[in-house]
């Protein structure tokens, strides 16, 4: 299951020539762009994992690509992730995040149904797309 | 490097065939690099060796440009410099107009300059250094990172100091980010002579040592002279002689900073200038050319004349 979110998530993978080019975007409007990877990416997980601190003071997008390929080559099987911080007042937050990454093989949702009172059914979707987590669960 | 290149004479948009002419002077002028370099020759006294070499550079690139219109295939050239030569002789500022020349030929995308020291690349325990130096380098990216005394980098006394790490960080982006950013590294011709003994690597993937020589007096003078103008001063005709007379006394002395110790005698000939205004302002009433001008007296009374010995304060401000 391909897993779509934040900006760009229904167009096909960003080349690395396309990536450089929104990040150039980014920078150009002052933001601080971050790199964050995961193996839960779940919609309401927003924590994830950051990759080094966020790049302040840049001018130019190649040191992201940089370290976008560092943490591909370290974490090729997690989702990876840019983010632009816009610290203009009244904004303060995320403006632009989009996916640079994905696992080769995405096992996208487990669904897991627990019956309550009455017969009510609540359902919660296990994001993991933990490998290791997802093949623990299948053998349970 | 961008689709903004050469485009041949005739063929709009298309790849040349070959019989297409093509206009460098034309491309020259568009280019704003005549610009850039003129101001180098009126912003930079002397240092000729240098400017030569910075001209041969942007014939270099702008035919390469051109080569590249015709599908010419040339790797990209290398342009790492190391600039040596002695205190204030410009070389921050040379390397300042490098970065804005790169950009007009497009070489570098941005064309800033981030210019750092052993302090800003060498962290102070184990694993500080890699993320330090490579903030810095992802800073420079697209412009020129401009290393000032880069032989303290390495420290052959203590051999556990982290400077070689970020040596071979470098090194390492020197060679596979050739693209990206320009590396220069800038001190003293002994010292910098000693750093690329001890470190083969920096010195062959730098393609262009470029020294810088001492200025003689009468540079210094024109020097002081530019300076002077930019802040609207100007000396007297007894003041120029008392300035000459200066610079000569100043150049045998220890701690002499060309271009940086004309600046700091000047800022030290203004404040005594100030000084006589007041005096006398109780008697006297000075008009615009008064404000203006530096007297000879205002030289004569620096400690150079007197004792033969440099100012107190110009022994704090080296």
């Amino acid at each position: 299951m391909r897993i779509t979110q934040g900006t760009f998530s229904f167009l096909p993978e960003l080349t690395d020539e396309q990536i450089k080019k929104q990040v150039k975007y980014c920078l150009d409007q002052n933001y601080a762009v971050n790199i964050e990877y995961t193996d839960d990416p779940h919609p309401r997980n927003t924590y994830w994992e950051m990759w080094g601190l966020p790049m302040f003071d840049l001018k130019d997008p190649a040191g992201v690509l940089m370290e976008i390929n560092e943490c591909r080559k370290a974490y090729p099987d997690h989702y990876i992730r840019v983010g632009a911080f816009d610290n203009e007042r009244g904004t303060e937050s995320l403006r632009i995040s989009f996916i640079v990454n994905r696992p080769a093989h995405e096992p996208g949702f487990r669904l897991q149904r627990t019956e309550t009172d009455g017969r009510c059914i609540r359902y919660t979707a296990h994001a993991y797309a933990r490998l290791t987590e997802a093949r623990n669960a299948g053998s349970d | 490097m961008t689709e903004s290149g050469l485009k041949p004479v005739g063929s709009p948009g298309g790849k040349a065939s070959g019989e297409e002419v093509i206009d460098l002077h034309g491309e020259y002028e568009a280019s704003n690099v005549q610009e850039v370099l003129d101001r180098l020759d009126h912003e930079l006294v002397g240092l000729q060796p240098v400017k030569t070499r910075i001209k041969e550079i942007a014939a270099l690139l702008l035919v390469d440009r051109a080569r590249r219109s015709f599908e010419l295939t040339s790797e990209t050239p290398t342009l790492h410099m190391s600039f040596t030569g002695n205190p204030g002789t410009g070389k921050t500022t040379v390397a300042m107009r490098i970065a804005e020349i790169l950009h007009c030929l497009d070489y570098v995308r941005e064309g800033h300059l981030v210019s750092v020291t052993r302090d800003d690349l060498v962290g102070q325990y184990i694993g500080h250094t890699a993320p330090k130096t490579k903030d810095v380098i992802k800073k420079a990216m697209g412009g020129v990172l401009f290393i000032d005394e880069a032989y303290y980098l390495y420290r052959p006394e203590n051999e556990r100091d982290y400077g070689q790490e970020a040596i071979e960080i470098l090194l390492q982006v020197m060679e596979n980010n050739r693209d990206d950013l320009v590396v220069i590294l800038a001190g003293y011709k002994e010292r910098m002579d000693t750093f690329f003994q001890s470190n083969p690597g920096f010195r062959s993937r730098i393609a262009h040592h470029i020294d810088f020589p001492d200025y003689s007096a009468d540079e210094l003078l024109q020097i002081g002279q530019l300076l002077l103008g930019q802040q609207s001063y100007r000396l007297s005709e007894a003041g120029e002689r008392a300035f000459g007379e200066y610079i000569d006394l100043r150049m045998k002395l220890p701690q002499f900073a060309n271009g940086r110790s004309i600046r700091n005698a000047l800022d030290r000939a203004r404040l005594r200038q100030a000084n006589r205004l007041f005096n006398s302002s109780r008697t006297q009433k000075f008009v615009k050319q008064d404000l203006m001008t530096l007297e000879a007296e205002d030289f004569y009374a620096s400690r150079v004349f007197a004792e033969g010995e440099l100012d107190q304060a110009q022994v704090f401000s080296i």
